[in-house]
């Protein structure tokens, strides 16, 4: 029986679970967190039981099913509390093609005493997803100014009251859910400041509209957040930023310019307002450090290159959702259902994903024209003092960045990042590394030896006692495991 | 924390529970992270960095920008917004000065 290994059950991986089961797979969901769902489904714990959750979430039902299905099944084992910290490479001497070994530890999140197991598998499926990418500015490091992902997570997630001023901001119709989530968990929000400009947002999403006709689903859902809007009596403005965010131990007030078309602050439209917690992101970044590990070849875009069958360039190694395009829940849903499907032996031209490959076709088109309407413009740099933080671990400044990036001949971006710190710290560079790059790119003229910062051998960190502590054998996995395998 | 009596989701009574944070009694409930029970006290920044010694807290809330890290139970360097909350955790904000460069401390003779 084919053993397909899934890393990341938000929708992407749980309905590639799904669909390599019901192809007749034996399936290992692995996931860092100790639920399900992923950062679209973030829900709360069993131990805080909620009789209208739903209410907070889209395809909340669907999710429910979902799991509960893969829960029952005894041919899908699912670990959770299960981080995944390094992958290997397929191949080499008297291997035969296929995907390399998996390294995870099994525990609470950076606990002491973790399990360290290996898995080598015959097919996996990669559908680690994709976290915030926010823009640094001044005062962006004060407590309180959070990215959009937190506010969801701590709203769904916790039911934490972010605030009673709330001001969120950035690009994409992220920030609408975002909204709605803050003034459901009885947050008071300010208002909402898209970056992008009334013209930008009308050429990504008025021609040909028939396109979203067809992608009823998630038009649905985004006019649903734009009623919220107006119920919760939220303003929304178009082509304005935070340009800063003000205060000394948290944040205290913000302030809003308006922006022109490559986001550079327009002169005379600085507006200073009072908040108690800001939520900003820009996009998002897709979480690409194990495929990259795995050896999978990224396109121009920087996503993971995939075949019709969501195949990577590497034997056995299939990926799906946010990694392979930012493209949202309905697209990951479709993606990850051809992917497992094919990982488990089938085609992508069988019956049984004909629906997945037709939405898969819809969803990509509509993701097409959110990056038309909210991509990140190229001026962002503009608002940065020479004191602005633009990397958070390591404090770097933006005037340090340049100093150092002006005072050496290098060209290359490994070198850089060495003499300047930034990127080099807890986060490795998840943060603040695209950015980082974009900065050294304009300021040096063009970076030179085609490094990145989405490349991190170790994926996650680990103690060196765990390190040391050596791969112990799983009972629920032990099928699955290195130790098991060896003996056969 | 929005009150379980005032959330339109209708949620079950929690239980309770109880943690500390830098010997200062904080209360949660079960299910809560380590950063929701610190959050829900009213306090935002619960890190010093090493170079300033500006405080942070929770950014990015879902794991990768390591912002939020605490001691609990002696063990260092956990993300708090990843680890739930036990009843009884000590939790100890973390403040890592930078190492003193040796350089430096010659520096410091020779004046």
């Amino acid at each position: 029986m084919t053993e397909v290994l899934i890393i990341g059950a938000g929708p992407a991986g749980l309905a590639a679970a799904r669909a390599a089961r019901r192809r007749g797979a034996s399936v290992v969901v692995l996931d860092s967190s100790d639920q399900l769902g992923g950062q679209y489904w973030r829900h709360l714990p069993a131990e805080r039981p909620s009789a209208r959750e739903h209410t907070l979430h889209h395809h909340f039902r669907r999710f429910q099913a979902l799991s509960r299905e893969l829960e029952q099944d005894a041919g899908c084992r699912v670990l959770r509390n299960a981080q995944v910290w390094a992958i290997e490479q397929g191949g080499g001497p008297g291997a035969s093609a296929g995907p390399g070994a998996v390294h995870v530890l099994l525990g609470e999140p950076d606990g002491t005493h973790r399990e360290r197991l290996v898995f080598r598998p015959d097919r996996i499926v990669l559908a680690t997803g994709a976290h915030d990418r926010t823009l640094p500015f001044p005062g962006w490091d004060l407590p309180g100014v959070v990215t959009g992902g937190a506010a969801q997570a701590l709203a769904k997630g916790e039911r934490i009251v972010v605030g009673d001023r709330v001001v969120v901001a950035g690009a994409g119709p992220f920030l609408l859910p975002v909204a709605a989530a803050l003034a459901k968990t009885g947050s008071g929000v300010v208002g909402v400041f898209e970056a992008s400009g009334t013209p930008t947002l009308a050429r990504g999403w008025l021609p040909q509209p028939w396109q979203l006709v067809s992608a009823g689903g998630k038009a649905f859902e985004l006019a649903g957040y734009v009623a919220g809007q107006l119920r919760h009596r939220i303003p929304y403005s178009t082509g304005r930023a935070v340009i800063a965010a003000h205060g000394t131990d948290r944040v205290e007030a913000v302030t809003i310019a308006g922006i022109d078309a490559d986001w550079v602050p327009i002169p005379g439209t600085k507006r200073r307002i009072a908040a108690d917690a800001v939520c900003v992101s820009h996009g998002f970044t897709p979480r690409l450090e194990l495929a990259i590990a795995a050896g999978c070849a990224l396109g121009p875009e920087r996503f993971v290159t995939v075949d019709d069958g969501q195949q990577t360039t590497v034997a056995g190694v299939h990926a799906a959702g946010e990694i392979t395009g930012i493209g949202g829940v309905d697209l990951a849903l479709a993606e990850g259902e051809i992917a497992g499907h094919v990982a488990a032996g089938g085609t992508v031209a069988d019956p049984a994903v004909a629906g997945a490959v037709r939405r898969r076709r819809v969803f990509a088109r509509f993701a097409r024209r959110i990056e038309a309407a909210h991509g990140i413009g190229s001026g962002w740099p503009a608002v940065l003092e020479a004191d602005t933080i633009v990397c958070r671990c390591e404090e770097v400044t933006y005037g340090r960045l340049c100093s150092i990036a002006d005072s050496t001949a290098s060209r290359s971006l490994r070198a850089l990042k060495l003499s300047t710190r930034a990127g080099l710290g807890i986060c490795q560079g998840r943060i603040c590394g695209r950015s980082i790059e974009e900065l050294l790119q304009a300021r040096t003229g063009g970076l030179g030896d085609g490094s990145s910062t989405d490349r991190r051998p170790i994926a996650a960190p680990i103690r060196l006692g765990e390190l040391a502590a050596g791969i112990t054998a799983h009972p629920a996995t032990d099928h699955l495991t290195d130790t098991a395998k060896g003996t056969q | 924390m929005l009150p379980a009596g005032d959330d339109p989701i209708r949620p079950a009574a929690p239980t309770p529970l109880a943690i500390t944070l830098d010997g200062e009694r904080l209360e949660g409930v079960a299910g809560q992270s380590i950063a929701g029970v610190i959050l829900a006290s009213g306090r935002l920044g619960f890190r010093r960095t090493s170079a300033a010694g500006r405080p942070r807290g929770i950014f990015c809330g879902i794991g990768v920008c390591f912002d939020c890290l605490v001691e609990v139970d002696g063990a260092r360097d956990v993300r708090a917004c990843q680890r739930r909350a036990v009843d009884g955790n000590v939790v100890i904000t973390q403040h890592d000065a930078l190492p003193v460069p040796p350089s430096s401390e010659r520096g410091g003779r020779d004046d």
